[in-house]
């Protein structure tokens, strides 16, 4: 695995001056992700956060080449350049080895683009989709997604007087995209660069279609201190509500077990979209939810080791 | 040159065969479905060397045609009708970022209720969306039309459609003469989209966010870039003419230069009208027909000089778009003759929606009408029930 002394000096694919927030979480799986490539990238973007902080009219903050196309399509959109590639490789038109990335928000991956990426998972591209995961629409105003946590506060599934934020608990994607029997599928989290970047590296040097689903604290969304977007992240992985793991050729491996596993609660006080779970009257959804973290953990230490596909 | 028998998806998925795109991403829907199986068959057998995508959705199709086109690549794909709607957020994007993809298009009735039979409500649902659009008559403009479609939207770069009338072309067998391949080959010549996304050295941001300050700009080119379409389709037409021996322009008249009366018509219908025409015209009436081959960009200027010295016009439309004043072709040529000194008296008519017939008599009916013009409204349905 390349040392974080070998990634400092690789050429960073995007560049300071972009619009995004002061310590967002995206522009670091970005960054990351690029980095971890031994090869030139070509990246494709979902509309969403890292899109539009990036690309602003006439500026860019990509060094490599970059294309956005809508929001829901960015797996097709991927699908079309590889198969560009191909073509032009069989021809014999272009020879250098090319990563192709695509980076999607949870809204464009889980939800709008779900059908685009199954599609594209599916038909076996030479490509890595990488999920920057905040769990809400962040570019639209935080609305929520299908990977928005039970008891968040969002726009459109808001805290009120009968309700508490989300009412459902999120779709678990990247068990749904290892179940696509792609050859490796990662979930990992920003504040371990250690970690993404090795599933990062894994998932390039593996031929096919291949998915990484990354945790990212959103200082709009989340609420909490700019400094903190890392520790944040490592607090998700320590509590288990964001368990590190990977699936590769059907084998699940859990990359990171807390020593000592912490309350969900240290989680959610850090959290402006949590606050009202900390108000006495809402300690049996707390409790609900720590049932829940922990039964979906067991579950996966369960199967860690084994054949799952 | 060959002289062969094959239907509308057929002439096309030939065309296809010859032109052996780089990329084609494509999904199945009547009845444009045998062009894509036609061609898949084709990559089966090694007789092209495309990189074929077969896409969960037209959506991701048009999406994969603008990934494949902005890499450089020469691009195709094949649709209809709801296919067509399906794709219609990603349409204007490809025009936007001038990708000259090539869609083979056959006119379908747009749900609902669904429908699987002819008219061009989806054509022309998707007329302002910066794409080149070309009407075909019969199989042999439909093959024709393919190929030229390369050309021009390589030439003008904005993706550029091709379309056949659901069943009536598509899956009727007709007469047609095809090119030799070498032909075809030299006539479309080599692609080469500088720069490309693919040219790590020298990277490009595509797809930008584009604000107040630029947006408006980059509409107008794509505009700019529409109006000069129009020499190009024409020049390219005149090389084909000159190669092979096939005369087209934008607009193309039957009998119009003496003719008081006129039909104008889109796509298959127009055939059936010039049987009308010789009738008609074999007991003495001075009709003729309009044909409007490229309806994107509009032919206005051409339009209003064919019909300036006429005395009464019917537009015939395959289309009913809820507008409240007539349809969409009936609206442009009204406005193309309205700097005219002298107008012709002009009406329209509706018909033939959902595959509904149009017969020989109801043609030579509209003719009749057009001789009391003055007293008909100005929107009508033909061929409508009760
Ligand atoms: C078809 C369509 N629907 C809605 C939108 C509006 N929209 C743009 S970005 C976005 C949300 C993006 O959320 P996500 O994918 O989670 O990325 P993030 O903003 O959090 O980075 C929405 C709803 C759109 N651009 N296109
Ligand atoms: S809203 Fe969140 S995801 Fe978007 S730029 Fe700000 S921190 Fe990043």
């Amino acid at each position: 695995m390349a040392s974080l002394k070998d990634l400092a000096n690789r050429k960073e694919g995007l560049s300071g001056g972009h619009r995004a927030c002061i310590g967002c979480g995206a522009t670091i799986v970005a960054r990351q992700i690029m980095l971890a490539s031994p090869d030139p990238v070509v990246v494709v973007s979902a509309t969403g956060c890292l899109e539009v902080t990036t690309t602003i009219f006439p500026y860019s903050a990509w060094n490599v080449p970059f294309l956005h196309n809508a929001f829901e399509n960015a797996a097709a959109t991927l699908s079309g350049v590889e198969a560009a590639y191909n073509a032009f490789m069989r021809k014999g038109k272009i020879a250098k080895k090319i990563n192709f990335i695509a980076f999607g928000g949870d809204g464009g991956t889980y939800d709008i683009g779900f059908q685009s990426l199954s599609g594209a998972m599916e038909r076996g591209h030479n490509l890595l989709y990488v999920c920057y995961n905040n769990e809400a629409y962040m570019n639209t105003g935080v609305q929520r997604s299908g990977a928005t946590p039970r008891g968040a506060n969002t726009t459109t599934e808001p805290v009120g007087k009968v309700r508490q934020g989300k009412v459902k608990f999120q779709k678990d994607l990247t068990a749904i995209i290892a179940a696509h029997n792609i050859p490796f599928v990662g979930q990992s989290i920003v504040g371990n660069w250690a970690d993404l970047t090795r599933k990062a590296e894994k998932a390039f040097a593996t031929p096919g279609a291949k998915f990484i689903n990354v945790l990212q604290p959103c200082r709009l969304g989340w609420a909490y201190k700019p400094e903190e977007t890392a520790a944040l992240g490592r607090l998700a992985a320590d509590t288990c509500v964001w368990p590190l793991y990977e699936v590769e050729k059907g084998i699940l491996k859990v990359t990171f077990k807390p020593r000592e596993k912490k309350s969900i609660m240290d989680y959610i006080k850090k959290q402006d979209r949590f606050r009202h779970l900390t108000r006495p009257e809402n300690a049996g959804l707390v409790a609900e939810i720590q049932a829940e973290i922990d039964r979906r953990w067991e579950l996966l230490i369960s199967k860690d080791g084994k054949q799952l596909y | 040159m060959a002289v062969a028998a094959k239907t509308g998806n057929e002439a096309m998925a030939e065309a296809m065969r010859q032109i052996n795109p780089d990329v084609v991403a494509a999904y199945p829907i009547t009845p444009a479905t045998e062009i894509v199986m036609i061609f898949a068959q084709f990559v089966a057998d090694g007789l092209v060397d495309t990189e074929y995508v077969p896409v969960e959705s037209e959506h991701s199709a048009m999406s994969a045609c603008v990934g494949a086109a902005s890499a450089g690549a020469r691009v195709m794909t094949g649709t209809s009708s709801q296919g067509l709607a399906y794709m219609y957020e990603i349409l204007p994007i490809a025009a936007a970022l001038r990708l000259p993809i090539v869609m083979c298009e056959v006119n379908r009735a747009i749900s609902g209720p669904i429908n699987i039979h002819c008219d061009h409500s989806d054509t022309m649902a998707a007329r302002d969306f910066g794409w080149i659009q070309m009407f075909s008559e019969n199989a042999q403009e439909a093959y024709d039309n393919t190929l030229q479609a390369v050309r021009i939207a390589e030439t003008v770069k904005l993706p550029t459609m091709a379309t056949t009338d659901g069943f009536i072309i598509s899956h009727c067998m007709e007469r047609i003469e095809t090119l030799e391949d070498d032909q075809v080959k030299d006539f479309i010549g080599e692609y080469k989209l500088t720069p490309s996304l693919l040219d790590i050295e020298n990277p490009t941001t595509r797809g930008a966010l584009d604000l107040q300050d630029y947006y408006f700009e980059h509409h107008v080119g794509v505009g700019e870039a529409m109006k000069g379409a129009r020499s190009i389709i024409k020049s390219v037409a005149e090389d084909f003419n000159k190669k092979f021996g096939r005369k087209y322009d934008l607009i193309e008249g039957y009998k119009l230069e003496d003719a008081e009366r006129v039909i104008v018509a889109l796509g298959s219908t127009c055939g059936t009208l010039r049987a009308v025409i010789d009738e008609l015209r074999e007991k003495g009436a001075k009709v003729g027909l309009l044909k409007i081959r490229v309806f994107r960009p509009f032919p206005a200027d051409e339009i209003a000089k064919a019909l300036s010295n006429c005395r009464s016009v019917a537009v015939l439309d395959r289309v009913e778009p809820w507008s409240g004043v007539g349809s969409q072709t009936f609206v442009e040529v009204r406005s193309a003759l309205f700097n005219l000194a002298k107008k012709p008296k002009l009406i329209n008519y509706m018909y033939g929606l959902g595959g509904r017939d149009i017969s020989l008599k109801e043609l030579a009916g509209v003719y009749e009408n057009l001789k009391k013009a003055d007293s008909l409204q100005e929107v009508n349905y033909l061929g409508v029930g009760e």
